[in-house]
């Protein structure tokens, strides 16, 4: 028999109609992004949303060696989503689960819409996402930090692709989802919007919303996506001061 | 994917070397900068972000109580495991780890273990029965050459850096007690130092360029004794024992050096 | 309506202009909007706006001159890493004729080679050519590695920025629209221009390269800096207009700079450079 006494305090706010964390129902975690952070990659970026930290890095476009994936007229954007084995509480194996795999497939066609993809026929570019540490949304902050490697890396875009989440949680519509809202929550819808269109290039749903919910849901996750895409257009220029 | 390093490179860095010159104006036992940060992972018991030069790998360790082996019922287990990142390197292939990430592992775990870093003996929580298991995870962001000592470097500092809940026995149950985190029993600060062979000469912490055209390689792990606790030589071709022997005494002075970089305690 | 400012640095999707102005490189058209593809500086000329990427790799084109490195020998050519999405190939009869020979007797893997770009197909093969003056094997030196939009940043307004690199440094230098330099010369030269040519790189975007360039030189080579307010200003101002020269031109500005390079040798130093060193 193992007893363990736990440190952690496991306040999901039922208590009061409060957020767990205390921010309001429309409000992002803290979130600071950095282009330009690798040496090697052609294009790089550094994400830290709440306790998400997050490395995306690009290289391409680039010659593709395996036949059987090259697309005569357009590149292709291969996506690898990974997590460390330190990034979570209990420790991840590592390589690929299917969870990442799904994640992984997601974020390319999240991505593919917003890259001139016709203007490398043949070639491959490809995106990297570490998950270094994870609290909950990690899919959308790799999105958006793929976004701005890309945009680093020099790839031709119709827009910087941003990505956000909004759901459900104690019986109330919010926005960015932390780890435990997303665990203790009614529902995570994730997004991600070229945001000058606001067209949706990702959506997933998971758990129970009415449309009225989803509607409002879709709505607050619009405009955090505005409010991050502010920070990963400020990232990209910082990079050239 | 093979890099092929153009022959006008490979002779300009071997020129330079047998000028006592580095590409860098290094001199040949200086190291590139080094940065340090430890606790760098939140979620992760022990952490540390190394960078020698442009190579920059995140340690993180996890402990879990788990069964001793069998052939070793009152001591600890320390399992270290490294991935080679696709990001950090345009020949870096995702999938299971090659034989480049399986030697750097190896060659940090037995510097590490060998060296006694850290006293497993003290991670027995009920003899023959439970034990902590240290997961040492070596993350490798961006590969600027001389992998290895940043390795070690990184790994030192994170299981410095690691705490674990107090465990004690109580009616025979198992209490494990998050309230009470305790540091890791470091009993040890042995480190690492590589070299490279080229133009006959031997030059310490290979950067990218130099190790893609060098003929051979020594790492050599030292305790804070003076003492060894582990070789690898790489490399496609010899060393003599006179560069071996030299090698060691130059790493016997610098690993002291680089020691300074680690936090103190 | 134009909503940017030349030389202003823009990201992917900052729309830029109305449908009264002409859709250049970097730019796409969308709802009538010319709209920012890359990261990159405007470059408005007339009516004609454009982005000069800050970032990019090469996509070969007829008639450049590239670097390559041999990566594979064939059966009837060489293949050649050209630091592009596309490798390249040198077919054997190019070096040989009709004659059938060993082709590692001419050319081995690992060399590093100045070609052209003879033609690009459609399925993206990209043939080269040693014809041409000045193109072949190179020997000795070093390579630097730079991004290929900022070529036309590294050679200057009619070459004034490689000039003055070679002119100090003593080194040959040869750039390949591709992004690779090569530089041979005494060793501590060779280094003296690839921090220099690294700088350059790194600041690209950045007004008053020259001076600094001029600057950092002459503290690498120990001569005392030159500052004068008079100069520098003037420095400045053809700076803007190089920038502009960009993309479109290469071609032509590498044409004219090996002809320049051809009397440069008889000339033994450039009257500007000289004229500095007297005052100081």
């Amino acid at each position: 028999m193992i007893t363990i006494i736990t440190n952690k305090e496991f306040s999901t706010g039922i208590e009061t109609s409060e957020r767990a964390d205390g921010r309001a129902f429309d409000e992002l975690r803290p979130i600071k992004i950095e282009a330009g952070v690798l040496n090697r990659a052609d294009g790089s970026a550094y994400l830290e949303l709440g306790g998400n930290k997050i490395l995306a890095a690009v290289y391409g476009p680039r010659e593709l060696h395996i036949r059987r994936l090259m697309q005569p007229n357009r590149a292709v954007l291969r996506c690898r989503y990974n997590m460390a084995p330190f990034s979570v509480d209990d420790r991840k194996r590592p390589g690929p689960d299917r969870r990442s795999v799904e994640i992984s497939k997601i974020t390319s066609e999240a991505l593919s819409p917003a890259v001139f993809l016709e203007k490398f026929p043949r070639s491959t570019i490809d995106v990297f996402i570490e998950v270094l540490e994870a609290e909950g949304g990690t899919r959308c902050a790799g999105i958006t930090a793929a976004s701005v490697a890309l945009a680093d890396a020099g790839v031709p875009m119709r827009d910087i692709v941003v990505s956000c989440a909004a759901g459900k949680a104690n019986g109330q519509v919010v926005l960015d989802l932390s780890e435990i809202e997303d665990k203790e929550g009614e529902a995570d819808m994730p997004i991600a919007i070229m945001p000058r269109t606001g067209e949706i290039t990702l959506l997933q749903s998971d758990g129970h919303l009415t449309s009225e919910e989803f509607e409002k849901a879709l709505d607050l996750a619009m405009n955090g996506c505005k409010k991050i895409s502010e920070e990963q257009k400020k990232a990209i220029l910082g990079r050239y001061g | 994917m093979v890099t092929i390093i153009p022959e006008i490179i490979r002779e300009s860095i071997t020129n330079l070397v047998k000028n006592g010159e580095r590409s860098d104006g290094r001199s040949f036992y200086e190291y590139r900068d080094i940065s340090l940060e430890t606790g760098v992972i939140e979620k992760s018991e022990g952490s540390a972000r190394v960078k020698i030069g442009k190579t920059q790998i995140v340690i993180g360790t996890k402990p879990q109580i788990g069964e001793p082996f069998p052939d070793t019922p009152n001591v600890g287990v320390l399992m270290t495991n490294s991935e080679l990142l696709p990001m950090a390197a345009p020949d870096f292939e995702p999938g299971p780890p090659d034989e480049r990430s399986v030697e750097l592992s190896r060659v940090t775990d037995r510097c590490i273990r060998e060296a006694g870093v850290v006293d497993l003996e003290k991670l027995v929580i009920s003899e023959g029965e439970k034990v902590w298991m240290i997961f040492l995870d070596l993350h490798v962001l961006d590969y600027d050459g001389n992998l290895m000592d940043a390795a070690v470097l990184g790994s030192v500092a994170a299981l410095m850096n690691t705490k674990i809940p107090e465990t004690r026995i109580e009616n025979g149950e198992i209490i494990v007690d998050h309230e009470k985190m305790i540091s890791l029993p470091i009993k040890e600060k042995a480190l690492m130092t590589t070299f490279a062979k080229i133009g006959g000469e031997l030059i310490i912490d290979p950067s990218l360029e130099e190790e893609q055209i060098m003929d051979a390689r020594i790492s050599i792990g030292i305790r804070e004794d003076g003492s060894i606790c582990a070789m690898q030589k790489g490399g496609a071709n010899p060393l003599t024992k006179d560069e071996v022997i030299k090698a060691i005494s130059k790493s016997q002075e610098i690993t002291k050096e680089l020691r300074k970089h680690l936090p103190e305690n | 309506m134009i909503f940017v400012e030349d030389k202003e640095i823009v990201i992917p999707g900052d729309i830029l202009a109305d449908e009264d102005y002409h859709a250049g490189r970097g730019t796409f058209k969308e709802n009538n909007k010319i709209t920012s593809s890359l990261v990159g500086l405007v470059a408005v000329r007339d009516k004609n706006i454009s982005v000069i990427p800050l970032q990019s790799k090469y996509i070969p084109k007829r008639g450049d001159v590239v670097i390559g490195e041999i990566t594979d020998i064939r059966f009837s050519m060489w293949n050649l890493d050209i630091n592009s999405p596309y490798s390249g190939f040198l077919p054997a009869s190019d070096v040989f004729g009709k004659e059938k020979r060993d082709l590692s007797k001419a050319f081995n893997v690992g060399d590093v080679l100045f070609l052209r770009v003879v033609d690009v197909d459609e399925v993206k093969k990209v043939k080269l050519g040693l014809k041409g003056r000045g193109l072949g094997k190179f020997r000795g030196g070093i390579l630097i590695n730079i991004t290929p939009t900022k070529v036309p940043r590294l050679i200057g307004k009619k070459g004034s920025m490689i000039n003055m690199i070679k002119d100090e440094t003593k080194c040959e230098v040869t750039v390949g629209q591709n992004g690779v330099v090569w530089v041979k010369g005494k060793p501590d030269m060779e280094r003296v221009a690839e921090q220099v040519i690294n700088m350059i790189e790194e600041q690209a975007h950045t007004s008053g390269l020259t001076d600094r360039v001029r600057n950092m030189l002459l503290e690498l080579l120990g001569k005392e800096k030159l500052l004068e307010k008079q100069e520098e200003t003037e420095e400045t101002e053809t700076e803007e207009t190089e920038t502009e020269e960009t993309e479109t031109e290469e071609t032509e500005t590498e044409e004219k700079l090996k002809k320049q390079k051809l009397k440069k040798q008889k000339l033994k130093k450039p009257m500007k450079q000289k004229k500095k060193m007297e005052k100081s």
